[in-house]
């Protein structure tokens, strides 16, 4: 019996065990020793060459511009975000409906959020292609738009102003991720129990007073890991620039560059393998950095339930 | 935030004025009602904001061309069906679609019978190494993928696959391990024991418990799971772009990124459009059916 059980198990580790192994584990470890070697071009031979080509990254100017748009998108995308999501959730669970504060929500929160939620599963390349024309000076929607309510002066060619194609992004990705985040600050909300606010009601709290004493501190844990959640997924953030701006080198004066694409370029444009894992391990250092940061600066005290 | 400003002016009067009846009934001051209007508003206004750039990219796809730069957001003068036609065959949308469609589900039957497997042991069965092999799985969830493409790409290469399904769906199914196996070792965990005890006693073989009473028990589990390898190997695009340099075999997401980058020569729009509103069928259908089953699952292991 003892036996058949081991054997069982190892029957059904291994297959995937193998294939993780292979395809997973052996790249992600192989990364941090091709990073110190000066591995380029599809031929050549490796050399170790210990940590220059991170003493080179420190100094590439090209590498910093990027990760200062992925700081920028850091900083803007996930507040953004949260906040309206935040904002939508409050909305539509909490503070509606006058009867029980704190349960049901306004009319219709079911139809909003199958609306909402929708752009989640809008694969990235789609979004892309569609946001890319969106933007698109003459025949984009938002152009025709601004032209029809009398803003002409609004218009202008907003994916190639170099001023102007990072925020469209950040638009995009703000756009994308918002209804994710409603329906799990929502879902966080419904979970606090309906007391605890009827206190608060009693108590004389008005909406606001209520959402920053109460629901806030309430769905805290939420709230950090989707900053967290959002962070990765903005430092990526790769398909999205690629499709929406086919530019080599990254959008208009490579003003919108991000990290990914950088190391993308040199890895299969430029050749340069090794250079390559190098970014890749200093981006992997960031991710793990963010959540920390994140961790660390937005502890507060969780409200107990 | 540029998106914003075009709509809330039209947006809310509907919806108000039947709240503002109750409210009065309710007797609230007139602060609150006009607040009530305004975040209505609000959520009328971002509900257009998400709807309206899908809808037109939905009429867009049946418009001609010179309609498409001439009234950009107008209706369709005449309702071209041919886009459709046009998109699946000349600018092979078809041929990438099938593509998806046998790299996707073939990985996401792999990954769900490999990952359920894995998932099950680790659940169930205590053995030596097991939480290295848990935590080896849930480590893979952090990384990114980005770290690993290039030693990817070798890997791929010198083991004959670049170019190929077999390649691509073994690497999917590798790179979906790690969700699948975190989130059904959770769900076999909270599956009673006794059923499959009972079943040993009465001769049923480990593997035997697992297939015939363990997985059907698993079902909802295995869907929702199922639900969101689906959606994100569909969505995937990185991999493919790396690890499938030939055009026939290009999968959906991949042929329209081409498709959009070449429209500055060889220009067909309209076609495009129609490709993108045939990428986005199998999500929609997907979304549509089992939406509360994704909300759910998906703010669920958010949360944990």
């Amino acid at each position: 019996m003892r036996h058949g059980k081991y054997r069982f198990i190892a029957s059904f580790l291994a297959i995937p065990l193998v294939l993780y192994v292979v395809f997973v584990v052996s790249p992600y470890a192989q990364a941090f020793y091709i990073s110190m070697t000066d591995w380029r071009g599809f031929s050549g031979q490796q050399n170790f060459i210990g940590l220059r080509n991170y003493a080179e990254l420190a100094t590439d100017g090209r590498f910093w511009q990027a990760m200062g748009h992925n700081g920028l998108l850091i900083l803007v995308v996930p507040l953004v975000t949260i906040a309206f999501a935040l904002f939508l959730a409050a909305v539509t669970t909490v503070a509606g409906r006058q009867g029980a504060v704190g349960r049901g929500g306004v009319r219709g929160s079911r139809f909003y959020q199958v609306v909402f939620f929708f752009p989640q599963v809008v694969p990235v390349v789609i979004a892309g292609v569609l946001f890319g024309f969106f933007f698109n000076p003459d025949a984009g929607l938002l152009n025709g738009v601004l032209r029809v309510v009398g803003l002409g002066w609004l218009t202008r060619p907003w994916l190639g102003d170099p001023a102007l194609a990072l925020p469209s992004v950040m638009a995009v990705l703000i756009w994308g991720a918002v209804g994710f985040y409603y329906v799990l600050f929502s879902s966080a909300m419904k979970s606090v129990p309906p007391d605890v606010f009827e206190a608060a009601v009693l108590d004389g709290a008005g909406r606001l007073r209520t959402f920053w004493s109460i629901t806030l501190p309430m769905i805290w844990d939420s709230v950090q890991v989707s900053y967290i959640y959002l962070g990765i997924m903005v430092l990526d953030g790769f398909a999205l620039l690629q499709v929406m701006l086919p530019v080599p080198g990254g959008g208009p004066d490579g003003s919108t560059v991000v990290v990914s694409q950088y190391l993308y370029e040199t890895a299969f444009t430029g050749g340069r393998f090794g250079y390559a894992s190098a970014i890749g391990v200093a981006l992997c250092l960031v991710t793990l950095l963010l959540a920390v940061a994140v961790l660390r600066l937005t502890r507060r005290q969780q409200g107990e339930y | 935030m540029t998106l914003e400003t075009s709509a809330p002016a039209t947006a809310p009067p509907a919806r108000p004025q039947r709240r503002a009846s109750r409210q009065d009934t309710a007797g609230r001051s007139t602060g609150e009602r006009t607040l009530g209007v305004f975040t209505h508003g609000f959520l009328v206004a971002w509900a257009i904001l998400v709807a309206v750039p899908l809808l037109w990219a939905v009429l867009t796809a049946f418009k001609t061309d010179s309609e498409i730069f001439t009234n950009p957001w107008s209706l369709p003068a005449h309702w071209q069906f041919g886009n459709f036609a046009r998109a699946w065959t000349t600018a092979n949308i078809g041929t990438y679609f099938v593509n998806s469609l046998i790299v996707v589900s073939v990985s996401v039957v792999l990954v769900m019978l490999l990952g359920s497997m894995v998932a099950y042991v680790l659940a169930r069965y205590e053995f030596p190494g097991r939480s290295v092999i848990y935590y080896a799985f849930v480590a893979g969830m952090t990384f990114p993928i980005f770290l690993a493409l290039v030693p990817l790409f070798f890997v791929v290469q010198n083991l004959g696959m670049l170019g190929t399904y077999q390649g691509l769906i073994l690497v999917y199914t590798a790179y979906a391990l790690p969700f699948t196996v975190f989130f059904l070792t959770g769900f076999f965990r909270t599956l009673p024991g006794a059923l499959a005890e009972a079943a040993m006693l009465d001769g049923c073989s480990h593997a035997g418990v697992f297939f015939r009473i363990m997985l059907p028990l698993a079902r909802p589990g295995l869907i929702s799971v199922g639900i969101f390898n689906f959606l994100g190997l569909w969505n995937q695009y990185l991999l493919p772009l790396v690890l499938m340099p030939d055009s026939q075999h290009y999968v959906l997401s991949q042929g329209l990124a081409v498709l959009a980058a070449n429209q500055g020569y060889r220009s067909d729009w309209s076609a495009l459009f129609a490709g993108l509103v045939i990428a986005l069928l199998p999500v929609l259908a997907v979304y549509v059916i089992f939406q509360r089953r994704i909300q759910e699952g998906l703010s669920v292991g958010a949360i944990k």
